[in-house]
């Protein structure tokens, strides 16, 4: 189903000086879809990530979202930073370690992207950071700045920086990694709304139960390679391959936290 | 017999004195700004990497930070002229000199400030679409900024000393104007005390403003 795909990844290989971390990665994320990645640390999750967006410029490949496509290697331009910027401006992601704006206050975080990349007027972009601030839950919190909030605050506020962009998919790199356990479900929780409001969604998480429950699709990568795709249910409870089931045997079932060793 | 302190005779020079101060001011002002012009210039070169003309432009940086402010003065005054043959006035050379020797310093700060910029805050704007110029200018340079305001606040200090040394190029600073005042007293004891208590009242607020603000800023 190419033609109702919403992120085409053909090919993409990725290294850094002699590392390849990207061996031939091929994904595909329908409308709508969301797909959670996971794999071992260093297996290229954040790299391919942060490939879809171009914060990592792959050295081969052809890389699709919506109607904007790249094409990297033999014969290809290196992209200008204002194609790079038009592709990204489309593509909303989220970090590990929040990365808000520590000059801006939180509504100035969220309306920094409507106001400096697309020019639109303050008030109107306001009017909009207010609105996504208040579906994340934290429109008492439109003036304070991010050193006054919690980690699972900070981390809404960047989903909310996100959104305002309107992106045509959203990219979470470990969102709640670097949560405490009892902050990650307020994350969760809106992660899930957007995913019920049908947001194309890549989710890169060691939260296999959150995974199984809210992604389609779940990828195991490992060393630069696909090693199993599938429905979620089945590869996380049923993986066919080895490596997979090897993986995640490092998890409890039903929990999110890797088993004491 | 104990010496016998009389600045009473300065009252006299006082015109001469304000003189002195306003090119002490004038001369630190203007190449503090000249300087950190110079100097955000080479940091942008610098750290845009192209390194055909990073590598001169640091080679000429070194020799302005690792040689004396007063050996550079008055090689540009008298022996640039020779390779250049353009005869240069004093003002104009002391300019030449302090705004490079300046700029080799901010230049290294300004550098500094912005390294330090955690490489998330640079993820994040390019991930909204912000280009090269937005991200410096909204996202990058107002932290950057801020934590360079205390080692900016330090080098103007420095550079304010430094004019100090343009006496020997007969410009007529603070401490050049002093000079003239012994010359035609001979009482230099009140005529020194007088142009270092100049220079402290001048300095003092400034670096207990860098010194606050260092404070400040740790937290
Ligand atoms: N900018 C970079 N320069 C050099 N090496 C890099 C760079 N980014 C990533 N790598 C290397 O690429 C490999 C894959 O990194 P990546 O961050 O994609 O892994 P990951 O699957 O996200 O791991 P984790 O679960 O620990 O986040 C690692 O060996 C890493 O050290
Ligand atoms: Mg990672």
């Amino acid at each position: 189903m190419t033609d109702t795909a919403m992120i085409e990844v053909r090919h993409v290989k990725k290294s850094f000086g002699t590392l390849a971390v990207l061996k031939d990665m091929s994904v595909t994320v329908p409308r709508g879809g969301v797909v959670s990645l996971i794999g071992p640390s260093g297996s290229g999750k954040s790299t391919l990530l942060r490939c879809l967006n171009l914060l990592a410029i792959p050295d081969e490949g052809r890389i699709r979202i919506g109607t904007h496509v790249m094409e990297f290697g033999k014969g290809h331009r290196m992209p200008k930073d204002r194609d790079l910027a038009a592709f990204r401006s489309k593509v909303g992601m989220v970090f590990q370690s929040f990365n808000l704006f520590p000059h801006m206050s939180v509504v100035q975080n969220v309306m920094e992207g409507p106001v400096t990349v697309l020019g639109r007027g303050r008030d109107e972009a306001r009017e909009d950071a207010l609105r996504l601030l208040d579906k994340v839950g934290l429109r008492d919190k439109a003036e304070a700045y991010p050193d006054r909030l919690s980690g699972g605050q900070k981390q809404r506020v960047a989903i909310a920086r996100a959104l305002a962009m309107n992106p045509e998919v959203m990219l979470f790199d470990e969102a709640t990694s670097a949560l405490d356990p009892e902050l990650v479900g307020e994350v969760l929780t809106v992660v899930r709304q957007l995913a019920a409001e049908g947001m194309t969604m890549v989710l890169v998480t060691h939260e296999i139960a959150f995974a199984r429950d809210v992604a389609e699709t779940v990828i195991f990568m490992r060393d630069g390679y696909v090693v199993e795709e599938g429905p979620a249910r089945q590869v996380i409870d049923a993986p066919r391959e080895a490596a997979t089931r090897t993986f995640l045997s490092h998890f409890h079932r039903g929990t999110s936290s890797p088993a004491p060793a | 017999m104990p010496y016998e302190w009389d600045f009473s005779f300065l009252i006299q020079y006082s015109r001469l004195i304000a003189v002195g101060a306003a090119y002490t001011i004038g001369f630190t002002i203007l190449t503090a700004i000249s300087g950190f012009t110079v100097g955000g210039l080479i940091a942008m070169v610098r750290l845009s990497g192209t390194r055909l003309v990073a590598l001169p432009l640091m080679a000429v940086m070194e020799v302005f930070r690792c040689t004396p402010v007063l050996v550079q003065l008055v090689w540009v005054y008298y022996a640039l002229p020779i390779l250049t043959g353009v005869e240069l006035a004093p003002s104009t050379a002391a300019f030449i000199t302090l705004t490079l020797y300046g700029a080799s310093f901010f230049a290294e700060i300004i550098r500094g400030g912005i390294t330090s910029i955690d490489l998330g805050q640079w993820d994040a704007g390019r991930a909204l679409g912000m280009r090269r110029g937005a991200l410096m200018r909204r996202i990058v340079l107002p932290q950057a900024l801020k934590r360079m305001i205390p080692p900016l606040v330090n080098q103007v200090v420095l550079q304010l000393k430094n004019t100090s040394l343009l006496s020997v190029l007969a410009v007529p600073d603070l401490l050049y104007q002093g000079q003239l005042i012994t010359s035609a007293t001979y009482k230099p004891l009140e005529t020194y005390t007088m142009i270092a208590v100049i220079y402290f009242i001048i300095l003092f607020p400034l670096t207990t403003l860098a010194y606050g603000l260092e404070k400040k800023l740790a937290r």
